[in-house]
């Protein structure tokens, strides 16, 4: 009797409401244009990404999904005349006004980029960089800290014994997965998905997929793809861009069998992208 | 003949001909080579590194201006470095978008290839006229106006074959610019830089010119910036065309100590650039 209700209780949270209706937005978009130079990237996007869910961008090329992703952590200021307008709201608060402390809101919403990105140095100083910014922490403790992130992003098992070697030595879907762990080590709350398994094999694809939907339970997760089949096995929540427009989201499946929109049936039904 | 016989024996003539030309080319610099190692290593002896250059007709070293030589490069680089490497960091970190940097990447190419006498007759109006005398200080000054451009172009170069998606990364973790610049893209660019460096002291070990304005020669030990100072290029201009036949020898090896040197420093830069490919 008493195993039932243990198997029962951990089973709920886990399981995705219907419509993900009671479930608070984490950051919400409103109006949003996005401009490189004079052409415009996006038009008046107006989209939330519900706590603790995986929301999937999907879209033909330059379709915008990447530049919105690209605007949620502000990275887009490393370049000169790229602008945004409109409202973000991380928690209710705006992330676009100029006064936003970019560091700490790149503390808060971690970004993994399509080509793994690991730094010219150690599998463990990679994780450590991005703790060392916000915190100083004893040996001990970082020695901790790295293999927690390792363990979440399913990667402790393969590199523990070789930790202080090059993490340029690593094959792709592994650089990928540290570079998951050195963003998840700096304990975002929210993870930017830049079509993460592009460059992956389908084995090392897996491994992510199997990742993402392990860490949506803490973390809200956007992921931007161009493979239909990703956004329909890992996301809960589906937007489609079409020329900078957001034309529909809504939960996965009604995506996926139902579209309201014509433009999405035909995407989604390989008829172009 | 047919079509294709016809376009081989093309083929062999223009072979044969790239061939001579490259063994034209490769022979001028073996004959130096020959006739340097030839020279050179007649006069080739411990003295040369244990005694002071000699009056003619007696027999000496080239220790003065050996040490003088090292004096004036090492610090030439310690001036020269720094501003260059933080020039190139501007120019392909901060800057890279700005006007600014379109200017001072074409002074500092101008300046690259600028003759290095005008260098010299440049350092000589500022400092050695208002100083009344020449100086090791002002030779060292000299080169390192030649170290400036060599370091600034690679520095720059260098950082700019540092991935963006490198930048990004850091940025996205919250790194602020410098440290996203000093942990990542220097670390990524270090081999290249270090090897800009080499190739700048390669260059300068052998300049003649600017130190003749600036740090002019000594005969003797001299070890004090503030006086003139000896070097191996300016004793082999002053050895080579005496009269004497033992200066003259003292000016093959000393010209051998510096290709040997130049030659050193461009393997260990091209080692040093073959491993940062495999990485």
């Amino acid at each position: 009797m008493n195993s039932i209700a243990i198997q029962v209780a951990p089973a709920e949270p886990a399981s995705v409401p219907a419509e993900g209706a009671n479930v608070p937005d984490k950051l919400s978009i409103h109006d949003l244009s996005f401009y490189y130079g004079d052409t415009r990237a996006l038009h008046d996007v107006t989209l939330s990404f519900a706590a603790r869910r995986v929301t999937a961008l999907i879209g033909p090329s330059g379709c915008g999904k990447s530049t919105l992703l690209r605007v949620l952590n502000r990275i887009y200021e490393l370049y000169p005349n790229q602008r945004a307008e409109g409202q973000v709201l991380l928690d209710g608060v705006s992330i676009l006004r100029a006064e936003q402390d970019l560091h700490l809101l790149r503390a808060k919403i971690g970004m993994v980029f399509q080509k793994p990105t690991p730094f010219p140095m150690s599998i463990y100083e990679n994780i450590a960089f991005g703790v060392r910014l916000y915190e100083r922490v004893s040996r001990a403790h970082m020695d901790q800290i790295v293999e927690w992130a390792l363990t979440k992003a399913a990667l402790w098992g393969e590199v523990k014994d070789r930790l202080h070697a090059s993490a340029l030595g690593l094959s792709g879907g592994q650089q990928q997965r540290l570079c998951i762990a050195r963003t998840i080590a700096v304990k975002p709350e929210v993870i930017l998905l830049d079509e993460p398994t592009a460059a992956l094999d389908p084995i090392s694809t897996a491994k992510v997929e199997d990742l993402i939907d392990e860490l949506k339970q803490d973390f809200t997760i956007v992921i931007v793809t161009h493979n239909m089949q990703q956004a329909a096995r890992a996301a809960d929540i589906t937007a489609f861009f079409y020329l900078g427009n957001m034309i529909e989201a809504g939960p996965t499946n009604m995506m996926f069998t139902n579209p309201k929109d014509r433009r999405t049936l035909d995407y989604i039904t390989g008829r172009f992208g | 003949m047919s079509h294709y016989s016809k376009r081989l024996l093309k083929n062999r003539i223009w072979l044969g001909l790239s061939v001579a030309a490259a063994a034209f080319g490769l022979a001028w610099l073996v004959l130096i080579l020959a006739v340097l190692f030839a020279k050179g290593l007649a006069g080739l002896s411990l003295s040369v590194f244990t005694e002071m250059t000699p009056p003619p007709g007696s027999d000496g070293g080239l220790l003065n201006a050996i040490v003088g030589s090292l004096i004036m490069t090492v610090l030439a680089v310690i001036f020269g470095t720094p501003v260059g490497i933080l020039a190139g960091t501007y120019m392909a970190e901060y800057g890279r978008y700005d006007r600014l940097t379109a200017y001072v990447r074409f002074i500092n190419d101008i300046l690259l290839s600028a003759p290095s006498i005008i260098i010299g007759l440049f350092i000589y109006e500022i400092m050695v006229v208002p100083m009344g005398h020449f100086s090791g200080l002002a030779g060292a000054v000299a080169l390192a106006v030649i170290v400036l451009p060599v370091v600034v172009r690679t520095t720059e170069d260098m950082l700019l074959l540092v991935p963006g998606k490198l930048r990004e990364a850091a940025t996205a973790l919250g790194a602020p610019r410098w440290f996203m610049i000093s942990r990542v893209a220097y670390r990524a660019a270090r081999a290249g830089v270090i090897t800009g460096i080499l190739l700048a002291i390669a260059r300068i070990s052998g300049e003649t010119a600017p130190l003749l304005f600036t740090a002019l020669n000594n005969q003797f030990w001299s070890t004090n910036l503030n006086a003139p100072m000896p070097s191996l290029p300016a004793v082999i201009f002053q050895f080579a065309l005496s009269p004497y036949a033992d200066w003259q020898r003292l000016a093959w090896t000393g010209a051998l100590i510096i290709t040997f040197t130049v030659l050193t420093l461009s393997v260990l830069a091209r080692v040093l650039t073959a491993k940062r490919s495999h990485e």
